[in-house]
């Protein structure tokens, strides 16, 4: 049924649809609005038999969804930002227990400086953490990640982080489809654990392991995304048959046919980069878009053979590492192992920065013509970088960062051009 | 003329008392007893969290007809019952976190409430560290949504599992570790610690009680009438630590003992957030007969010794036995 709502209530219901028997909610923007959707949903009788539990912390939420998942109930929280990092030592328990939970992360920068809006810091920060990351470049695909996801973690028995773009996602009024209880029970079996805390058959879950064993029980993680690789086109084809519409996946090429250039992105960017690129194709110019909806297990060989006939990439990317740069492109990168293309990062959108199809489509042709950095901080502003630079080597107390950038800047806006 | 025959043992709970009633006797003393956590575990000799959680899951089983479910969090009874491929548990078992057990409790629970399955009751325990400092967000948590779950902390008073470093359970003038018996403060300060138990009370949660290994059928029949109710519940148990006190393997039991009757460790029940019973002192002894066997309160006693420390410390237990009441007007 087609419907115009929030990305957020779009998400809680369908969560809803997916029949979480354990929801751990605790606030924090932007993704606040889902589990308040979810716990109407469970108050007013519309989701049963469910628990909604108000937990204390996000490390609580995460804790009793562990704790629900291996006594043997579908489980589901949500986070963001310093919630998934306060989280992070039950994120990764989580996994190496392998116990099914979905998470969304509404991704949202970490301070400080305090910053609320998006960017891709927090889910890049638990990479190595050993959840399945799907990224949605759009509403209708965050919706039907959330079913997807529970089909997979499931199957696999290993947790999942559905990532999308906090605000521009979460809090965007879009048309979605959303599908009967009918439609998604078929798609989605009853969870049925692979290891379950049952008084009529005793086990220890979580026991200590030395040297002897632990390479190997890190590895059978690794070979699990290594089948969820097998298993994510699978299931995005299986539920395209189902539901009439693709989302998911691995990767998803936009005009890449004969591309020369081609951009590489994760969520809702994609949208503005399909418009530019577009725009840049009328005028003639051979350029393409790689959507990355998997990032762990990272597809290696999809991104290669998506990739392999162009003469540069470049990686747009929310998310940095300091000290070197690119967190994806270090990953594109490696796909590319050997193939000699020119390669190309641009930092973008830090901290909620609008990313604009004209400073998109400026450093794009720069890279066409191989003027661009490798580099490349978008729309940077590099007045105020300096101003402070040079403050701080004039004088040794130089105050806190932030406040001076924010009086140097005069009034404070967020900066569209 | 005859005189009656007194039978020595009857009125005591040892394991072994034949001459008790049979539902009056110790749940160990039944061949029946689960033996939840089993023989062959690597715990110290001499441990009292190893013979606490022994005497508790096993009360717990019997109170649940097996139909239990435990979360332990990081600590001495997680490791020493867990080392892989090995496990002592024979009920059904997790260890998530040091910090979170209470809250991996509150999922356990959440699931089986969702799954209609009423009988299925769930502890969760840890050792004071877990309990009282990392893991203490967690517990206020659930005690606050009254969560239905047992949680059990087995108290040894300091961070034994990592060497003896001070908790907020450490009592004041102890050498940890951390709090070495140095300088003109030696040990752990005073002023400073927190008393679980009654913080749990603070919540009202449904039952709120203390025991020690001195005292088990008290601390058995403490597991039963937790049981007995639903929702958030707390067990705090005192468990001497013949490593971590400097105290001999055999004086285990002694020292929780002594710890009652010095009025230092007050046992008692509440519920609801009002004390309902308290275990009289029997035969009060002065803080010096507890504190001298243990070398962690060694400094206390060399050389010239520190009487005014000493003093400080008899004057916490005076004050825990006029709160607790934990003399008779008599006596």
């Amino acid at each position: 049924m087609l419907k115009q709502i929030e990305g957020s209530r779009a998400v809680a219901e369908a969560v809803a649809l997916s029949r979480p028997e354990v929801i751990c909610a605790y606030p924090i923007s932007p993704q606040t609005h889902i589990v308040e959707g979810l716990g109407e949903l469970v108050k007013s009788g519309a989701l049963q038999p469910c628990e909604f539990i108000n937990v204390e912390s996000e490390f609580a939420a995460m804790s009793v969804a562990i704790g629900a998942s291996a006594a043997g109930a579908r489980a589901y929280t949500a986070t963001a930002s310093q919630g998934l990092l306060f989280m992070a030592e039950a994120v990764y328990n989580a996994s190496g227990l392998g116990l099914p939970i979905v998470m969304t992360v509404a991704n949202r920068a970490i301070g400080a400086p305090i910053n609320i809006w998006n960017d891709h810091s927090d889910s890049m920060s638990q990479r190595d953490c050993g959840w399945i990351q799907l990224f949605a470049a759009h509403n209708q695909e965050a919706l039907d990640l959330h079913i997807q996801a529970f089909k997979l973690a499931e199957e696999l028995s290993m947790p999942v982080m559905v990532c999308m773009d906090g605000f521009i996602l979460t809090h965007a009024v879009e048309r979605v489809d959303m599908p009967t209880q009918a439609q998604v029970d078929a798609f989605l079996p009853p969870y049925e654990p692979r290891q379950v805390l049952d008084p009529a058959e005793p086990v220890s879950i979580g026991a200590m392991v030395g040297p002897e064993a632990f390479m190997e029980v890190r590895y059978l993680a690794h070979a699990k995304q290594l089948m969820a690789l097998e298993r994510i086109p699978q299931i995005a084809a299986e539920f395209a048959e189902r539901f009439g519409r693709t989302t998911g996946g691995l990767v998803r090429p936009y005009r890449t046919e004969d591309a020369e250039t081609i951009v590489v992105a994760l969520g809702s960017v994609l949208g503005t980069l399909k418009d530019a690129v577009d725009e840049m194709r009328d005028t003639g110019a051979r350029i393409g878009v790689l959507g990355i909806h998997s990032f762990r297990p990272f597809p290696l060989a999809a991104v290669r053979e998506a990739l392999q006939h162009a003469k540069r990439i470049v990686v747009l990317e929310k998310s940095f590492s300091v000290g070197l740069g690119g967190v994806v492109s270090t990953d594109v990168r490696l796909a590319l192992h050997r193939l000699g293309q020119a390669g190309y990062t641009v930092v973008a959108g830090l901290g909620g920065r609008a990313i604009t199809k004209a400073s998109l489509t400026r450093v794009l042709n720069e890279a066409m013509q191989d003027k661009l950095e490798p580099l490349t901080f978008l729309d940077l502003d590099w007045r105020i970088v300096n101003r402070q630079l040079e403050r701080e080597r004039a004088v040794r107390r130089s105050g806190p960062i932030a406040e001076n950038l924010l009086r140097d800047l005069g009034t404070v806006a967020s900066k569209v051009s | 003329m005859m005189s009656p025959i007194k039978f020595y043992q009857t009125g005591t709970f040892t394991v072994g008392n034949r001459l008790l009633a049979p539902e009056q006797r110790s749940v160990q003393s039944s061949t029946e007893r689960h033996n939840s956590l089993n023989s062959g575990h690597r715990a110290c000799q001499g441990c009292g969290e190893a013979l606490g959680a022994r005497y508790a899951v096993d009360a717990a089983m019997r109170a649940t007809n097996g139909q239990l479910i435990a979360a332990n969090a990081t600590g001495c009874l997680e490791v020493f019952s867990t080392p892989y491929p090995e496990t002592s548990w024979q009920l059904p078992w997790i260890h998530s976190l040091f910090g979170n057990a209470a809250a991996v409790g509150t999922g356990i629970a959440a699931a089986m409430k969702v799954k209609g399955k009423k009988d299925v009751r769930v502890i969760a325990q840890g050792g004071d560290g877990g309990t009282t400092d990392i893991g203490f967000g967690c517990l206020s948590g659930m005690f606050e949504r009254n969560d239905d779950v047992l949680y059990i902390c087995y108290d040894n008073e300091a961070y034994m599992n990592t060497g003896v470093q001070r908790s907020s359970a450490t009592p004041h003038a102890a050498r940890t570790a951390t709090t070495m018996a140095v300088g003109p403060e030696p040990g752990a300060t005073f002023g400073q610690g927190k008393k679980l138990p009654l913080i749990a009370m603070a919540h009202e949660i449904p039952y709120v009680a203390t025991a020690t290994v001195a005292d088990l059928r008290d601390l058995e029949a403490k597991v039963e009438r937790a049981f007995a109710l639903r929702g958030a519940r707390y067990l705090h148990v005192l468990v001497p630590c013949p490593l971590g006190w400097g105290a001999a393997s055999h004086d285990t039991i002694k020292l929780a003992r002594l710890a009652r009757e010095t009025g230092l460790f007050p046992q008692f029940e509440a519920e609801g957030g009002e004390v309902t019973s308290v275990t009289q002192i029997r035969h009060r002894v002065p803080v010096e007969e507890y504190l001298r066997p243990q070398k962690r309160f060694a400094h206390l006693f060399a050389g010239a010794g520190r009487p005014d420390v000493v003093a400080q410390i008899q004057a916490e237990a005076d004050r825990n036995i006029r709160r607790f009441k934990l003399l008779d007007e008599q006596s």
